[in-house]
């Protein structure tokens, strides 16, 4: 099966789940192409190839600096044609949800959206992804072609740089659309901020931060520094307007799966449980013993995140890296 | 200026975890069904529209004949209409955006469709951009505010990963918001009143002159996801002494 991959950019750098992209459909086929839309994007392109892409396609011009429905769909369109791929693979970010939802539409196929895993079956593709926000999981099939998939963000291994990687780059003319987008203007996240989609490490807080919020976030913030980790929140504590709602994880909020998940004074509704439920190691933090946060979690303190959190913070300054 | 949300009738999110995997196959659920919560934030965002630029903001549903309490809901709110397209047949993402744009061209006169971001039971995010699609219309996810809206044109301020884009684009469009769009407006005991004795007007796919299209994403082996196999460690003693054992763990389990 021949799979073409979207590698997605955003103003010259690469989106890194893309790399996930790529590594599960390495992982199923030896023939695997991938398509690089972009400004500025020839080190994502060398990458490309370092990763082990047989054949780039490559479209670079002022107008693809930032994601454009209507251009990167039409851009995309050009590749599969030029590559005759049977499988289209890019990852579950709002842009990958975005184009592959179009792609179907347009097509008439449908979509493995969200995949958690990826296989091959009958000479289509077989995902398996959560509905119900995760309470219920199903095989997916898709009628259509290309077969179209998305792959949630950290549930696939990354495709690895391999020594003395060579592939035929394709430089593509960008696809001649009339856009109805007009960008006024684009707000970045502040540098160092960790994208919680992408976090390996998630510190959050919830409503025990109440007595004091400030003090309750900045020791959150602070233990999630050392960590490099991206902080979270539980809904009341966006609700209540201790932290802004892009920070919140669960139902209403992000989905995500890091390697460890430390919850201060998040008691674990089952809107939260749903957002982070499958960390792959839970730490909770939490005064009430019996808050359902423990029924998940893989170790707990019992405590005043007030005191325990900074004491985390010292205990990891003093024992990790060293 | 017309505005139309389209909704969905979905299970409250605290009975999700209660939902059993024939009811999932079946789609026979037992659980008590609402506006799905992304829902409700179109709507106010629908309202709120109207309320800044004039107009009327109506609320439209594919669903069964029980679906018509979500779209009491919805005019319990302040909606000023709602339609159901009544079809029971199964369809998929593609299958719903093609009704639900039978349901906009049937309307005629709509200028800015309004979704959530996603429902809470299909989890795709796919419906918005393939109604668009259907439409021939432009489309704007992850919308957080609405700048401007004038007569041709709209301009919201979209989020993207951690980017926030201001964006402009002609009428008409769809329009998917998030939750910071504003908080869903409690409806008044009088608007309930009313909506409970709204006739609800009823349309089927052959009313829309709308072929919705056999399934092409296809479910099966519906299961539970495997249990956290968590039996949750405690770490006793001073917050310092407790810390320090969790931080071994953790170093243990390479998670540092």
């Amino acid at each position: 099966m021949k799979f073409l991959v979207y590698i997605e950019t955003d103003s010259g750098d690469v989106v890194a789940s893309s790399w996930e992209a790529l590594g599960a459909a390495l992982s199923l086929s030896d023939d695997v192409e991938a398509v690089v839309i972009g400004d500025k994007i020839s080190v994502v392109v060398e990458e490309t190839v370092e990763r082990g892409a047989k054949k780039v396609y490559v479209v670079e011009d002022e107008t693809r600096a930032i994601f454009d429905l209507d251009r990167h769909l039409a851009d995309v369109k050009n590749a599969l044609e030029a590559s005759g791929a049977d499988a289209f693979l890019a990852s579950h970010t709002n842009n990958g949800r975005d184009l592959a939802a179009a792609l179907g539409a347009d097509k008439g196929a449908g979509v493995i959206a969200d995949a958690l895993e990826l296989s091959l079956e009958d000479d289509g593709l077989k995902g398996v992804r959560g509905i119900y926000t995760g309470n219920i999981l199903v095989d997916v099939t898709v009628d259509g072609a290309p077969q179209i998939a998305t792959l949630r963000p950290r549930a696939f291994a990354p495709a690895e740089k391999v020594e003395g990687a060579n592939a035929e780059v394709s430089l593509m003319d960008p696809a001649d659309v009339d856009s109805p987008y007009e960008v006024l203007g684009v707000q970045r996240a502040e540098k160092g901020e960790v994208s919680l989609t992408e976090a390996s490490i998630i510190v959050s807080g919830g409503r025990g931060v109440a007595k004091d919020p400030e003090l309750g976030f900045d020791l959150i913030r602070e233990l999630a520094g050392l960590l490099g980790a991206a902080v979270g929140a539980s809904r009341a504590a966006v609700d209540a307007g201790f932290i802004s709602y892009d920070h919140q994880v669960g139902q209403t909020g992000k989905v995500v799966r890091p390697d460890l998940y430390i919850a201060c004074g998040i008691s674990g509704a089952v809107q939260h449980l749903a957002g982070m439920g499958s960390s792959k190691i839970i730490v909770a933090v939490n005064k009430d013993e019996e808050a359902p946060i423990f029924s998940v979690a893989n170790y707990g303190i019992v405590g005043d995140l007030f005191q325990v959190v900074p004491a985390i913070s010292e205990a990891v300054r003093e024992k990790v890296g060293k | 200026m017309r505005y139309l949300v389209c909704i969905k009738q979905t299970p409250d999110t605290a009975e999700l975890p209660k939902i059993s995997p024939d009811e999932a196959a079946s789609g026979k659920l037992s659980v008590n069904l609402v506006v799905n919560p992304w829902d409700e934030h179109a709507i106010e965002a629908g309202l709120q529209l109207m309320e800044s630029y004039g107009g009327a903001t109506g609320a439209v549903t594919v669903g069964d004949e029980g679906a018509i309490d979500a779209l009491r809901s919805a005019l319990a709110m302040g909606c000023k209409d709602a339609t159901l397209v009544e079809h029971t047949d199964e369809v998929d993402a593609l299958g719903v955006a093609e009704l639900l744009a039978g349901a906009v061209k049937h309307d005629g006169e709509v200028n800015v469709v309004l979704t959530g971001q996603m429902t809470v039971d299909g989890n795709s995010g796919a419906v918005p951009v393939a109604l668009a699609r259907k439409l021939g219309w432009p489309v704007l996810t992850g919308v957080a505010k609405i700048v401007e809206l004038t007569d041709d044109s709209i301009t919201v301020e979209r989020v993207v990963g951690q980017a926030r884009i201001t964006v402009k684009t002609p009428l008409p469009v769809v329009v998917s918001v998030i939750k910071e769009i504003g908080e869903p407006r409690y409806p008044t005991f009088i608007n309930i009143r009313k909506a409970a004795r709204v006739k609800v007007p009823t349309l089927t796919a052959a009313d829309l002159g709308v072929d919705a299209p056999a399934p092409v994403t296809h479910l099966s082996n519906f299961r539970k996801p495997p249990a956290r196999d968590a039996h949750v460690k405690l770490f006793e003693g001073s917050p310092q002494e407790a810390a320090a054992a969790l931080v071994d763990a953790l170093l243990e389990e390479k998670v540092l």
